[in-house]
């Protein structure tokens, strides 16, 4: 049974990766999985200079799902090249570079540093985080900048480019078609969504930047609507995330179109998560008598009726 | 992990044991468990708790219950399992240069102390506690020596906050080369951080955050330092333990 996919250049062992900033840079967790099960790991957001992040409270659960402020807390590139990259290239996964910047040039420069290193097998680019003050959202919603950032990569480098999009516009997959048109090699999506919380003891909101970004299963039928409308606007490769508990719902982003996966919030509950969801959709495929698991994308059986582009309203 | 019982210890507070052999021989004072109290996704997140006793090859947690998470646990039986990962965080981290310990505790901030005392107790050192609680029936006192209780409502021991009950205590006694151990609301540690720095006592503050993973791969439960490369310390890596010297509580730590 094939479990692999190809994403521009590269072969990934198996469909199911780990989300940026759900599994910091890999060693933390090491203890708790074993890493070489998983189809790749895709590092926090690097930036040029490390960020220290916003002010606490970071963090707020809501119903199935949490909210998040954690502002792109990370190393930045210097630091992230000569202490956490020497671990991750020791690895037998595939390694995802993902890179946050609040400038094209930003961008560009980080990938130009961490380009010619050895173990940095693709990228991932944020132009989506709605938890920073500079670039973060501003890009991401703005089809036109989303282009541009692209295409300045673009040439920059021969490894895997994949944008990684916001679900917080109208339209998704307009923003995957200029992807597509300026040379990405994948998208993925989606990042969290816009979302609040108030603690109704003190009328204050829990997080200390008043909204942050909602993730987790109570994402789930929201990701899947935006890779349902984007498989059927591009060609390129489609990585799903959001709200990915379990295999089934691996499964259900692969019939939607989905090539790939990415697991997040999951891996708070047990860093243990990717791996198992990888191995549950290999079981599934063996008992289903599927030959190569890239039969199941794509492969949501509709009724005639529902083709309607977008959305169809409940009701 | 099987829990194998569950006693109420206090007004809507409970002790929680379950059989963990590897764990019991692992865990020291101060550390923490992150726990999966249900397999559904409502709550989603694990919760962390301090380890406050271990017995032969069972670890205990001490919890109140304030909502969804706590509740839960409060109704898991003997018999039923839960979800444990750890030992997570440092220990309460001292130096061996003191002879007394002034153990402060606000309410549930009791729970990492009998573990601590059990410790301190094999050592050999003197041992005050002080606890604060909203009122009487709200006092934990399992594995604790000598205690010294102060309550809001003034339903026991000394009226007023559990710093005023220190401080009266310590004009009246000696405390050979002190050091002060501090779990509770954040207001209170604040309090203690003040009082540490007045009187010149060393002192150890063990820290709540939210927390979304309790292993460092989040970023989500950051406390300012004082100085350092980075601004934020992780409570769950670096901490949960931290001398009130080298801590900022930030405005949003009500
Ligand atoms: C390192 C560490 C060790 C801890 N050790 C213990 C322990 O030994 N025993 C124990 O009982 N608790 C401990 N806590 C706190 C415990 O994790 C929370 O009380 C628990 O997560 C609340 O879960 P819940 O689902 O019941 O409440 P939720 O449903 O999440 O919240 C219910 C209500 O309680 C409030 N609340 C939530 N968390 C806290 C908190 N930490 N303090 C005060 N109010 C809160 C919320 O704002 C809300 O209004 C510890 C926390 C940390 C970070
Ligand atoms: C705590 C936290 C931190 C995150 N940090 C990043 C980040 O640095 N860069 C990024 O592109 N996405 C980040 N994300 C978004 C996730 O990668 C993912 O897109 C989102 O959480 C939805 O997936 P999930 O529901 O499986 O968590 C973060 C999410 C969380 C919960
Ligand atoms: S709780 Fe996730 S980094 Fe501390």
């Amino acid at each position: 049974m094939n479990t692999a996919c190809t994403i521009g250049s590269l072969t990934l062992k198996n469909r199911v990766l780990v989300a940026s900033g759900t599994f910091g840079y890999g060693n933390e967790v090491s203890a708790y999985t074993t890493l070489s099960k998983l189809g790749g790991i895709v590092t926090k957001s690097v930036s040029k200079l490390p960020r220290q992040g916003n002010a606490p409270t970071r963090i707020a659960e809501t119903a199935s799902g949490m909210l998040n402020s954690i502002g792109l807390a990370n190393v930045g590139v210097e630091a992230f090249v000569s202490d956490k990259l020497p671990f991750l290239r020791t690895l037998d996964t595939t390694i995802i570079v993902n890179i946050a910047a609040s400038s094209i040039d930003e961008y560009v420069e980080v990938l130009e540093r961490v380009d010619g290193e050895e173990g940095v097998d693709g990228y991932e680019i944020n132009v989506s985080c709605p938890n920073v003050k500079d670039g973060g959202l501003n890009f991401g919603t703005k089809c036109d900048m989303t282009a541009a950032i692209t295409r300045a990569l673009r040439p920059r480098t021969t490894k895997p480019l994949i944008i990684k999009l916001t679900p917080n516009v109208t339209r998704i997959s307009e923003f995957a078609q200029a992807c597509e048109d300026e040379g990405a090699d994948a998208v993925s999506l989606i990042n969290t969504l816009v979302g609040l919380a108030v603690d109704v003891r003190t009328r204050r909101p829990k997080l200390s930047t008043i909204t942050g970004g909602l993730s987790g299963p109570a994402i789930k039928p929201v990701a899947l609507a935006k890779v349902y409308e984007t498989a059927r606007a591009v060609k390129i490769p489609i990585v799903g995330i959001g709200g990915i508990m379990t295999w089934e719902d691996a499964i259900e982003f692969l019939l939607v179109g989905a090539t790939a996966v990415q697991v997040g919030t999951a891996n708070f509950r047990d860093p243990d998560a990717g791996a198992k969801i990888a191995e549950g959709m290999a079981a599934y495929c063996t008992r289903e008598g599927i030959d190569d698991i890239q039969e199941l994308v794509g492969a949501m059986q509709t009724a005639a009726q529902a083709t309607a582009p977008g959305f169809v309203a409940a009701r | 992990m099987r829990v194998t019982s569950i006693r109420p210890v206090a007004d809507e507070t409970y002790a929680l044991r379950f059989h963990a052999p590897d764990l019991a021989a692992a865990l020291k004072p101060g550390q923490f468990l992150n726990i999966l109290v249900s397999d559904l996704s409502d709550p989603l997140l694990r919760r962390p708790y301090s380890i406050s006793n271990i017995v032969e090859e069972e670890c205990e947690i001490l919890f109140s219950v304030v909502g969804k998470g706590t509740g839960i646990l409060a109704a898991k039986r003997a018999g039923e399992t839960i979800g444990v990962l750890g030992p997570l965080g440092n220990t309460f981290g001292y130096t061996k240069d003191f002879e007394t310990a002034l153990i402060v505790a606000g309410g549930i901030g009791v729970a990492p102390f009998p573990l601590l005392t059990a410790q301190l107790r094999a050592e050999g050192r003197a041992v005050q506690t002080f606890l604060g609680a909203r009122s009487a029936s709200r006092v934990v006192r399992d594995g604790l020596d000598n205690l010294h209780v102060a309550t809001d409502d003034g339903s026991e021991g000394f009226h007023g906050t559990v710093i005023g009950c220190l401080a009266q205590w310590l004009e009246t006694h000696e405390a050979p080369a002190p050091r002060i151990f501090a779990c509770g609301p954040n207001a209170m540690l604040r309090a203690t951080q003040d009082f540490a720095s007045t009187y010149g006592i060393p002192c150890e503050l063990s820290l709540e955050s939210e927390m979304a993973c309790g292993v460092g791969i989040c970023q989500g439960c950051p406390i300012e330092r004082v100085e350092g490369e980075r601004k934020y310390a992780l409570v769950c890596t670096d901490g949960p333990c931290f001398d009130s010297r080298d801590i900022i509580f930030h405005e949003f730590h009500a």
